[in-house]
């Protein structure tokens, strides 16, 4: 099988250029991440991330044939050759197919994205009943992998002011968990032109989330409750 | 080389679970910590745990934490430490209820109170019916507590250096700890980080095997460190091989499917395990389920064409059960092994989970090993906590749910001690010429070094070598010679040579240091093994059967010096309650 890799070293390359690997491979139930590692075996100077191999560290996120996706969770049967393998888009690249983050993981942080509950703790858990704990269900989930935002046109133009698709899900996940008291505090943090009204729905964040989230619904809901807020 | 130099109260090594408990502790204290991740915290192995944390809350069922230390007790094969055990059951409520208040979103049940499942060896009453202890985030229960960790960690404000990989411990002659020595990946400068107490957080090793259910960071690094600093390794020879690895992917597939009611047939659509464990039958402890498949496949009644795995029947639970309660593993399943388990049983075979063995450690998460004065003192300023760690609770095999307990419960505990030993210890001790010289030859050694064969090339003979000959039957004939090998395998290392000596991101010098890493406990696992001539728990020898309380009912120790072997009682007395006298152990 082809592959064409993005290959890009600060310290020997002038600029980044696509590198050609052929797998003497069956695909059968092979992950693509499995053929990266073969590659990985022969050329030991390709650098790129990776973990669980399972989908649910988010550490292999690349963008694969024009796509965002985890590599550890995409077959190889399903990619067209020759498989072209790029880091995520509109971030700095580190090398390879290694990107820098930092400015998804700060806006993940500018969200607050831990529980706010100033109420003295109970010696027992804080009741939620199982309907308030399914509000949680496809927003919790998120294993920071970065595919939707670097997919997102809105974050590659703004990305320190937009806070991006995976931010606004985990801004939603605290808004909607009954435990949570800060939900006017997180609205006010979020009521910007900036913020969350770069989001013009394109929904590519939802077309390649590996675990099947919904960022766009969440930030429909984060809008509405704004609305309905200065009405 | 100079090296830049940053200074903290306290530094952590691994971004884990008990890591960033750990971390949690030092930062509500207003002390200054550092977590050292050679990956970003949430792609910590902690992330993939499934099923759930054990705590005897008793939110379904009538529970104590008598039942639980019992339950532990047993499960371990009676090697575990009864102090440690019976310190862990009684603070898991407290530490369970404490990562609620963290915000992790626990599921629920209809009185709003945290759901519970039962697990394999769980019970009530000392070993009566099962128990539903195990409190779960549907099957995503670690990676709802590692990033629920992760943001309280941010709102605590502890500084990160995400993407440093530890090299080396660095100590005084006096055997204080003074930080570590990390290269930064993306750099690739080393740094020396001073800190008057470290905390070793580094996980698992299962990298060692061939067959794992590990992720492919778990190389061990922390339980190398500690073995180049002359610390011994405790009770290495007892790894877990969880029942249900996906068959052919070494994926994991939660304890929890077992617990919500489905069970293990053989290719004659039997339930076999009705025959191997007739109470407990699919709850047993995981290495006896574990060894009744490897029988099963023996005899030739696995599935599948070669006959080389059985399957895991949960279709009958019903889609809703299994959406609302197992979604990961319906999603693994499809990934995997193409299979949607709402349909046809998962191909599944006994992988090895999790390491039992690990740095020794007393109650407080203190680092401790033989002196010339005594049997055991502590490693001033040196801690352990989580796998890498043996404190020890899980003796000869861990019962499912017992891990995520145990990060948090011994990650506040070390915290908690560390907080007291920093307002003792209020300066930084003066480090020594040369302190850090052993992090820069390691370096040096893979910059120089230009022929030779590859990192792969020794890494696979090594896992290669592990699973054939410390697998789930061991012999006396299989493991001398695995100790042969292992012992020719390492002494390859200085022919192995790096392709690429650049600085920025180089991923293949990180292997290289992980490979010397896995070697160290590779060896120590082999080595370990070979000497207990006895079976319990996760060691299963087929010459010799039975459990020997008599002979050796004691930890075991290795040094990577002369690759000697120590050994050390097992605590039986438990903090406050009468002790579990060892007797046969069924279920």
């Amino acid at each position: 099988m082809r592959f064409l890799i993005y290959r890009y070293n600060p310290e020997t390359d002038a600029k980044p250029y696509m590198q050609a690997y052929d797998l003497d491979i069956d695909a059968g139930n092979m992950m693509l991440l499995d053929a990266i590692l073969l590659i990985k075996a022969q050329d030991e100077t390709l650098s790129v991330r990776r973990s669980c191999r399972e989908g649910v560290c988010g550490s292999d996120a690349m963008n694969i044939n024009g796509r965002n996706g985890l590599a550890c969770v995409t077959p190889l049967s399903e990619l067209k050759e020759p498989i072209e393998l790029r880091p995520l888009p509109g971030q700095p690249v580190v090398r390879d197919l290694v990107v820098d983050l930092s400015q998804f993981y700060k806006q993940y942080r500018s969200i607050k994205p831990y529980l706010i509950n100033g109420d003295p703790e109970p010696e027992i858990e804080r009741l939620q009943s199982p309907e308030d704990r399914e509000e949680l269900d496809g927003l919790y989930e998120c294993i920071l992998c970065a595919c939707c935002s670097t997919s997102c046109p809105s974050f590659w133009w703004n990305p320190d002011k937009f806070v991006g698709p995976a931010g606004l899900l985990q801004a939603y996940r605290f808004i909607a968990d009954s435990r949570d008291q800060a939900t006017a505090e997180r609205l006010d943090n979020l009521e910007d032109p900036y913020r969350l009204f770069r989001c013009h729905s394109i929904m590519t964040c939802v077309d390649v989330c590996p675990k099947g989230l919904n960022p766009t619904r969440a930030i429909g809901k984060i809008k509405e409750m704004l609305l309905k807020r200065t009405v | 080389m100079s090296i830049a130099k940053r200074t903290f109260d306290a530094v952590i090594i691994g971004g884990g679970g008990a890591g960033l408990r750990a971390a949690l502790q030092l930062a509500h204290a207003d002390l200054k910590v550092a977590v050292v991740s050679k990956v970003f915290p949430t792609r910590s192995h902690t992330v993939s745990a499934q099923g759930g944390i054990a705590a005897s809350l008793g939110n379904v069922n009538e529970d104590n934490w008598h039942w639980h230390m019992y339950d532990t007790v047993k499960g371990s094969d009676y090697l575990g430490d009864q102090d440690a055990i019976e310190f862990m059951c009684r603070q898991a409520n407290e530490a369970v209820i404490e990562l609620e208040h963290f915000g992790m979103p626990f599921d629920r049940l209809p009185n709003g109170k945290i759901y519970q499942r039962p697990f394999g060896g769980m019970t009530q009453n000392y070993g009566g019916t099962p128990v539903m202890r195990t409190c779960a985030v549907a099957d995503r229960t670690g990676h709802a507590m590692l990033h629920t960790l992760y943001q309280r960690n941010i709102a605590a404000k502890t500084h990160f250096f995400e993407e440093y990989f530890a090299l080396d411990l660095v100590m005084d002659d006096h055997g204080y700890a003074l930080g570590v020595v990390a290269l930064g990946i993306e750099s690739g400068e080393p740094v020396f980080i001073e800190a008057r107490a470290t905390l070793i957080a580094t996980g698992g090793a299962g990298r060692i095997f061939n067959a794992t259910t590990n992720a492919l960071i778990n190389t061990g690094d922390g339980l190398a460190m500690a073995l180049r600093a002359g610390i011994p390794l405790e009770d290495m020879e007892f790894w877990q091989f969880h029942p249900t690895g996906i068959a052919g992917a070494g994926v994991l597939v939660t304890e929890g499917v077992r617990g919500e009611g489905g069970y293990l047939v053989n290719k004659n659509g039997e339930r076999f395990m009705e025959r191997y464990a007739p109470n407990a039958k699919d709850l047993a402890s995981r290495d006896v389920v574990s060894r009744a498949m490897a029988v099963e496949i023996h005899e030739g009644r696995g599935c599948g064409r070669d006959s080389d795995y059985v399957e895991l029947k949960l279709d009958h639970l019903g889609p809703e059960v299994i959406r609302q309660r197992l979604p990961g593993i319906r999603e693994l399943s499809l990934k995997f092994a193409h299979i949607d388990p709402i349909e046809a049983p998962i191909p599944v075979v006994p992988t090895v989970h999790y390491m039992m063995g690990g740095i020794p450690t007393n109650l407080q998460g203190q680092v401790v090993m033989p002196t010339q004065t005594g049997p055991e003192e502590a490693v001033l300023g040196l801690y352990a906590i989580g796998e890498c760690a043996c404190v020890s609770v899980h003796g000869a095999n861990r019962l499912g749910s017992n891990s995520l307990l145990d990060l948090i419960v011994f990650g506040r505990a070390a915290g908690n001690h560390v907080i007291e030993y920093l307002k003792e210890n209020p300066f930084p001790r003066p480090v020594p010429d040369g302190a850090l010289d052993r992090s820069m030859a390691r370096l040096a050694r893979w910059d120089d070094k230009r022929d030779g064969i590859t990192v792969d090339e020794l890494r696979e003979q090594m896992s290669k070598t592990m699973q054939k000959h410390c697998g789930v039957f061991r012999t006396e004939e299989v493991l001398q010679e695995g100790v042969k090998k292992m012992l020719e395998i390492a002494a390859r290392l200085p022919d192995v040579a790096l392709r690429d000596h650049s600085r920025i991101y180089n991923t293949g010098r990180i292997e290289a240091l992980e490979l010397e890493n896995l070697l160290g406990v590779a060896l120590a696992t082999m080595i370990s093994a070979a000497a207990r001539k006895e079976s319990r728990g996760a060691h299963a020898r087929d010459d010799y059967p039975q459990r020997d309380d008599s002979n050796w009912l004691k930890h075991s120790l290795y040094f990577s010096d002369g690759h000697r072997l120590d050994f050390k009682p097992v605590r039986l007395k438990p903090l406050s309650v009468d002790s579990f006298q060892p007797k046969a152990r069924t279920y």
